[in-house]
């Protein structure tokens, strides 16, 4: 009985189809879920270090905060302001979020365990990134809104000037990995992880991707304080919610590619426990996740000047001497992974 | 040497280092949260809440109309009208306070010769209707003779100050 299951997923096309939403569904619920409790998580934490509890009346210690909050935003009335374009108004939300469940198909959980295991996975990873400015622009500008474009705007420009330091960042672990697979940058690393010979490229890394997130402190474009909310001001109920689960869903994203690209992955450190695998990930993850709050928690917001300049000039010019010197050290000792 | 020192500072990232380590010591601190409908935070005698006319101990009620708080009164929210009573005393017809005028500012206690008019430690008396924040004689009267041993006490804690 199961083997004829069994045969019927892996043979049979439709059976194949099933087994892919199945997959994508083991993907997406637990990433859901964990959008959801990452809201409450930056509550929480945020409060606790401005020594203050955070939520804790909606449920045992406010853990049913997140769905009150859901059906807060659901029961709102979603209004479209008359200048904006329709189509693109109610489009641009969609395909930030759909950008950000979309990137988590080539993450490895543990070994084998990614639902596409492509061999040019960062590449992808780094698209699918790219892509995300389209969302933005789109949402600026289609809210017929002077500050939602001029929001919009310098968002995108942020996002694309961070991206292009990450992308150098991404070209010193290749360069130690050997390969753009996901899944063979983790296994290059049960030596030793990326982060301790690359812990600059770690740090610039990090950064970098808190920029791309728009989180604090380069979260002018979407300043809570300055331009209330910035390129999605004329947004309300589904379509924020949508709009803030996307980036909560980048900042895990994010926080995935930091660990599978410099803290190992699915494998435990030192290599114990491997048994663990998929858990290990989790811990790692939510260990950057806690590091985003914690940032966003105790620095002042850059200006959008000061964050252009440290952008271009400080981090490129690091990163890209950063890849020749690893570039350099690899090639005089002979590490160069695939070489013969 | 300055130089170094900048670029040292710079590179190992040490303020924001700093910055981080206080935050985490934070995170681990007591919180300074009180779950306020079933704990509250302490209140000074001198605490300026709402309005009551106090009466002396055989039941006399205390005010005797000199329309001294009335005068002093910086938004005018006290309106009083006075009428000899029927044993000839000196007393008010009309008292009223409107609580919506009111700043709080505790001047009418502070003017009141014989303690009539004074500001008791209640806080939480917000109604649904305007109307019932128009305080009149039999509201405060009422209310002084609810309050009477906590505003004694308060008062007694105060005098040395006064």
């Amino acid at each position: 009985m199961v083997n004829a299951v069994a045969n019927f997923l892996l043979n049979d096309p439709i059976g194949i189809v099933i087994l892919t939403v199945l997959e994508a569904l083991a993907i997406l619920v637990p990433l859901l879920i964990g959008v959801a409790y990452m809201t409450y998580a930056e509550r929480k934490v945020m409060a606790a270090i401005q020594l203050r509890k955070g939520p804790n009346v909606v449920g045992w210690f406010g853990l049913l905060q997140p769905f009150a909050d859901a059906i807060k935003m659901l029961t709102k009335e979603t209004v479209i302001p008359s200048g904006a374009n329709r189509v693109l108004f109610i489009m641009a939300p969609m395909l930030t979020f759909v950008l950000a469940m979309l990137a988590w198909a080539v993450i490895p959980m543990n070994n084998g365990w990614a639902v596409a295991d492509i061999n040019v996975g960062v590449l992808y990873l780094f698209a699918i990134s790219s892509l995300g400015v389209y969302g933005i622009i789109v949402a600026g500008w289609a809210s017929n809104s002077k500050y939602a474009f001029l929001g919009a705007l310098r968002s995108a420009a942020q996002m694309v000037s961070y991206e292009v330091s990450m992308g150098f960042v991404l070209v010193t672990v290749l360069l130690c990995a050997g390969s753009l697979n996901l899944t063979t940058i983790v296994l290059a690393q049960q030596k030793i992880w990326f982060c301790i010979p690359l812990f600059p490229m770690f740090i610039i890394f990090f950064i970098s991707a808190l920029a791309e997130t728009n989180r604090a402190p380069f979260d002018l474009a979407e300043g809570e304080s300055e331009i209330v909310a910035g390129f999605f001001v004329e947004y309300s109920s589904m379509s924020f919610g949508l709009f803030f689960l996307g980036e909560y869903a980048n900042m895990i994203l994010m926080s995935a590619m930091t660990s599978i690209l410099f803290l190992g992955g699915w494998l435990g450190p030192f290599g114990i426990l491997p048994v663990l695998g998929p858990i290990w990930l989790i811990l790692k993850i939510c260990a950057c996740l806690f590091v985003f709050i914690w940032v966003r928690a105790s620095f002042p917001r850059y200006r959008y000047d000061q964050l252009m300049r440290l952008g271009w000039k400080v981090f490129l010019p690091f990163s890209l001497f950063w890849v020749v010197l690893t570039a350099g050290v690899l090639m005089a000792f002979g590490w160069l992974p695939n070489a013969s | 040497m300055a130089f170094l020192d900048r670029t040292a500072r710079g590179l190992l990232l040490s303020e924001l280092v700093t910055g981080l380590s206080l935050t985490l010591r934070y995170f681990f601190h007591r919180k300074a949260t009180i779950n306020y409908p079933y704990e509250k935070g302490p209140i000074s005698p001198r605490f300026k809440g709402e309005h009551a006319l106090r009466r002396y101990p055989n039941g006399e009620e205390r005010c005797i109309a000199c329309k001294l708080c009335e005068a002093i009164c910086p938004a005018q929210a006290i309106t009083i009208e006075a009428e000899p009573r029927e044993d000839g005393s000196r007393r008010t017809t009309r008292y009223d306070i409107d609580m919506t005028k009111c700043i709080y500012c505790g001047l009418c206690e502070e003017a009141c010769p014989v303690d009539a008019i004074v500001e008791g430690p209640n806080f939480e008396f917000a109604t649904e209707t305007r109307e019932e924040l128009l305080y009149n004689k039999d509201k405060l009267l009422a209310n002084g003779d609810r309050w009477e041993p906590e505003l004694a006490r308060r008062l007694e804690l105060d005098a040395p100050y006064r």
